[in-house]
């Protein structure tokens, strides 16, 4: 009777909507420099054909006058010419001002913006970091979707970045 | 004035018409930078004829020649134009997203001849000729000329507008854009003649920053049938990627040859 009873759940039911949630914190290290200004941020998903399956985030100054701020986008190179080129700033739930040094953190969830629903493949996160008068660094974290089994990822930037980290939570 | 002028018009004329070697005169137009973002770019723009690469120590280019070119195909007044001994800058304001041409055409004509023993040069324009070759002149020796100097500048999104081919004498069809390109990845063009695929001819490209280097270290491919050619970029900087050919389908009457050249200026960005 309970066995039948499961059967009956799993076809007619449709399954729990709990989305797998994307965890991503991202450190941007303290630097004794004499110029210091924080530095654009991007962290993007790419396709195994480096196109963009989906933009995570873009810092930058979107307090100065006129979208001027805008002018240096264009430093964070990767992900300009991959998508940033193509999106007119700024974007709801992406974009959003720069961060001072420390560890900050990004909850996302699938079938929702800005991560949407990534059909199975091969995947990279890829972070880009560019500071006026500063240097520039690119991370990325390969992952297969969906995960199977859940397995923390971590990559150590040099200069620009610092600990990155993937969890996919199923 | 007249006299700087027409010493240019000579250095050009050689620049042109001499077959490439990595140490003879190169044209040249670079940009201060070839990928833009934001509302309101601009770049500022150098324009010279030289040995190195991009150190103007020759001859400046002249300005009269420039044109600029939107990415809607209409025409866009250099701004702050200045000629100097050495090179020729200006300003270009991208007050459009899209891509922009700036390019220096040198269309003309080339003529050796001798004149009471004396070997002599002359450049100048088709209307010009009739006139300017003495009639007493021995061995005239005519050829014409079509080269178009360039290069490519995106602000935003990158648009191919500017591509459409005038159909004359060489000139480049994208196949990457070339205000994407990166290091270690190959990118691939198509070279036209006279708006056809120009197959068979080769094509060079050497990185800027030649004094500090002791060999050109130049890259070279050969276009195919459909006029294709591709290079992978070694590493990131400032290329200039040139083409020449000659033919005998000339446009101006006494003249028995034509000499086409095509050079572009490409910024290849780190990875």
């Amino acid at each position: 009777m309970h066995k039948w009873l499961v059967v009956f759940i799993a076809i007619v039911l449709p399954w729990p909507a709990l989305a797998t949630q994307l965890a991503i914190s991202v450190a941007i290290p303290p630097l004794k420099v004499a110029e210091y200004h924080r530095p654009y941020v991007a962290a993007w998903i790419e396709d195994k054909d480096h196109t963009v399956a989906a933009n995570l985030a873009v810092w930058y100054d979107v307090r100065k006058a006129d979208n001027e701020g805008t002018k240096w986008l264009k430093d964070l190179r990767q992900w300009w010419r991959r998508s940033g080129r193509d999106t007119p700033m700024p974007v709801d739930g992406v974009s959003g001002a720069t961060r001072p040094a420390g560890q900050h953190r990004l909850n996302l969830a699938s079938g929702s913006p800005p991560l949407g629903n990534l059909p199975p493949g091969r995947y990279e996160l890829v972070v880009e970091a560019a500071r006026e008068v500063g240097g520039r660094e690119v991370l990325r974290l390969p992952f297969a979707w969906p995960v199977d089994p859940r397995t923390p990822l971590s990559v150590h930037g040099k200069d620009e970045l610092g600990l990155v980290t993937l969890d996919i939570i199923p | 004035m007249k006299m700087i002028h027409a010493v240019t018009a000579l250095a050009l004329a050689i620049a042109c018409a001499l077959p490439q070697a990595a140490d003879a005169h190169k044209m040249w137009i670079v940009p201060s930078a070839t990928v833009l973002s934001g509302d309101d770019a601009w770049v500022t723009v150098d324009a010279a004829i030289s040995n190195d690469l991009y150190y103007p120590d020759h001859f400046p280019a002249p300005m009269d020649r420039i044109e600029v070119t939107a990415p809607d195909g209409a025409a866009v007044a250099p701004e702050n134009a200045a000629t100097g001994k050495f090179r020729s800058t200006f300003d270009v304001h991208l007050s459009r997203p899209g891509t922009y041409r700036i390019a220096l055409r040198n269309d003309g004509v080339f003529a050796t001849y001798t004149l009471a023993g004396e070997k002599k040069r002359w450049r100048g324009t088709a209307g010009e000729l009739a006139t300017a070759i003495p009639a007493a002149a021995t061995e005239v020796k005519v050829s014409e000329s079509v080269s178009r100097v360039e290069s490519f500048v995106t602000a935003g999104a990158t648009t191919h507008g500017v591509f459409k081919p005038t159909n004359r004498g060489l000139e480049l069809a994208p196949v990457t854009h070339p205000n994407d390109l990166a290091s270690g990845e190959k990118a691939t063009f198509r070279l036209l003649l006279d708006g056809k695929p120009a197959s068979g001819i080769k094509m060079t490209a050497i990185a800027g920053a030649t004094r500090y280097r002791d060999a050109a270290g130049e890259l070279s491919a050969t276009t195919a049938a459909d006029g294709s050619f591709s290079f992978t970029w070694p590493a990131a900087g400032m290329y200039w990627m040139s083409a020449s050919a000659e033919d005998n389908k000339v446009s101006v009457k006494p003249a028995t040859e034509r000499r086409l050249a095509y050079t572009a200026t490409l910024e290849v960005l780190p990875q």
